[in-house]
């Protein structure tokens, strides 16, 4: 099992690497921490003709944080090295808490969240995530750069808004909020495996414990992660007791609409994501101002 | 089109400069250039962990990056764990709890628990189990490697 032959070109700045799409346009595949390509490429699933190595491009690893709190990473910034972060392990708990659950930690070492996030597999968290938080990511081009949501961004399947001269470099999260309650669920065959379903939750209630704003998102249930609309509209304005988290399951279920394969049946996803929903939800509950244990 | 680079790189602290075809994959180098053939490979596509190297003191899979993309880097493989004839903790701690039957994923363990047990001193039961969840083994099981895992925690 060898990859089909490729040119490589292995850029150090950012402008070159952008000339280089833009030459080459959808025949070339960028490599980022390999972790998705590769395993595609070894088994000739891909066959891009040119490979166009990002990982000499140091300017697009960083992490930092704003006057604002707003949290900005890197593209090429490695999923082990965002887990280990201080920074986002005090100001930003959620992103800390999922880090772990993305593949195995020999995975994570080479992994980069952009990689993730422009891969797109509906199973991954790192997308869920981004938008369930509302995220924005920076696409550049050899011609100029434009912002687009989380929401905007997944199309389908490993399909997304990016172009083939595009490139991601940045990853914009905004302010944490201090009152903002968290909760993440998924549910896997093993530790470290892509989630059949998985359900992440952010919460805002007031001091009566009503829930004054919420985001739940779900993934593996489609062919993009999802806010389930009715579910998070019937949780608004309300105290969450067991009646309405029972009632949220139900709502979840029927409104889920995923697809069978291999790994398990749309059915079991439906009747899955209900109950990772209502977890991830009690889990926010249980998690005053987000730094509790997962 | 076959085309080549030369890289330098250090392996078991051992200086190297080659030329390789750039869709070789880093396993594939370090087996058949390098003939360091402790380096195994199952899936070659990142799933059964066989292939873990430390990559810049990081545990990674070898098979899921290019031989190209090592340059400049430095490499320790199984065949760098063993001093001579004496061999590391870890591996004196599979000889003692039977942690290998065929041996296949043997290097894959002992490379992933080196990385772990550097920077988790005291590790837990769970988290041992946790560490290993991406190398599969397909006949010893895994009670004694993880006891041999812990055992070599305490220096044993």
């Amino acid at each position: 099992m060898k990859p089909a032959p490729f040119e490589y070109f292995a850029p150090t700045d950012i402008t070159e690497a952008l000339d280089l799409l833009t030459h080459y346009g959808d025949k070339a595949k960028i490599l980022a921490g390999g972790q998705s390509l590769m395993p595609l490429m070894n088994m000739r699933l891909a066959r891009p003709s040119v490979l166009v190595d990002i990982n000499r491009l140091a300017a697009l690893s960083h992490i930092s944080l704003d006057a604002h709190g707003a949290l900005a990473i890197g593209a090429l910034t490695r999923q082990r090295t965002i887990e280990r972060a201080s920074l986002i392990q005090t100001h930003y708990p959620l992103l800390a808490a999922v880090m772990p659950s993305l593949g195995h930690f020999q995975i994570r070492n080479r992994g980069t969240i952009g990689g993730s996030i422009v891969h797109a597999d509906p199973a991954a968290e790192l997308p869920a995530l981004c938008l369930a938080l509302e995220a924005e990511f920076v696409l550049r081009s050899a011609v100029g750069q434009r912002t687009i949501n989380a929401a905007d961004f997944f199309r389908t399947y490993l399909t997304t808004a990016i172009e083939p001269v595009e490139l991601l470099v940045d990853i914009r999260f905004p302010p944490w909020q201090a009152q903002w309650r968290w909760g993440f669920q998924e549910v896997c065959r093993r530790e470290g495996d892509f989630a059949l379903v998985g359900a992440v939750a952010v919460l805002q209630m007031d001091d009566d414990a009503v829930c004054q704003a919420v985001r739940l998102t779900m993934f593996g249930v489609g062919g993009t992660p999802v806010r389930p609309q009715r579910a998070e509209e019937m949780l608004s304005g309300q105290r969450l007791d067991g009646q309405v988290l029972d009632q949220l399951a139900n709502v979840v279920t029927t409104e889920l609409e995923p697809d069978s394969d291999i790994h398990a049946s749309a059915e079991y996803r439906r009747e899955v994501g209900g109950v990772v929903a209502r977890r991830a939800i009690e889990m926010a509950l249980g998690n005053a101002r987000g730094h509790n244990e997962r | 089109m076959i085309a080549k680079q030369t890289i330098q790189l250090t392996v078991n602290g051992k200086a190297y400069e080659r030329a390789v075809e750039v869709r070789m994959t880093l396993a594939d180098f370090l087996r058949d250039e390098l003939n360091l053939t402790g380096t195994h490979l199952g899936c070659e596509h990142g799933i059964c962990g066989a292939c873990t190297i430390l990559f810049d003191g990081e545990a990674v899979r070898s098979c899921l990056l290019l031989a190209v993309q090592a340059d400049g880097a430095n490499l320790v493989t199984v065949e760098g764990l063993a001093q001579g004839d004496e061999l590391h903790p870890l591996q004196q701690a599979f000889h003692e709890n039977h942690a290998l039957q065929c041996g296949f994923c043997t290097p894959g363990f002992l490379m992933t628990a080196v990385a772990f047990l550097q920077e988790t001193q005291s590790p837990t039961e769970a988290q041992v189990r946790e560490a290993i969840s991406g190398n599969i083994c397909r006949c010893t099981g895994y009670a004694p490697i993880v006891q041999a895992i812990l055992q070599a925690r305490l220096g044993g």
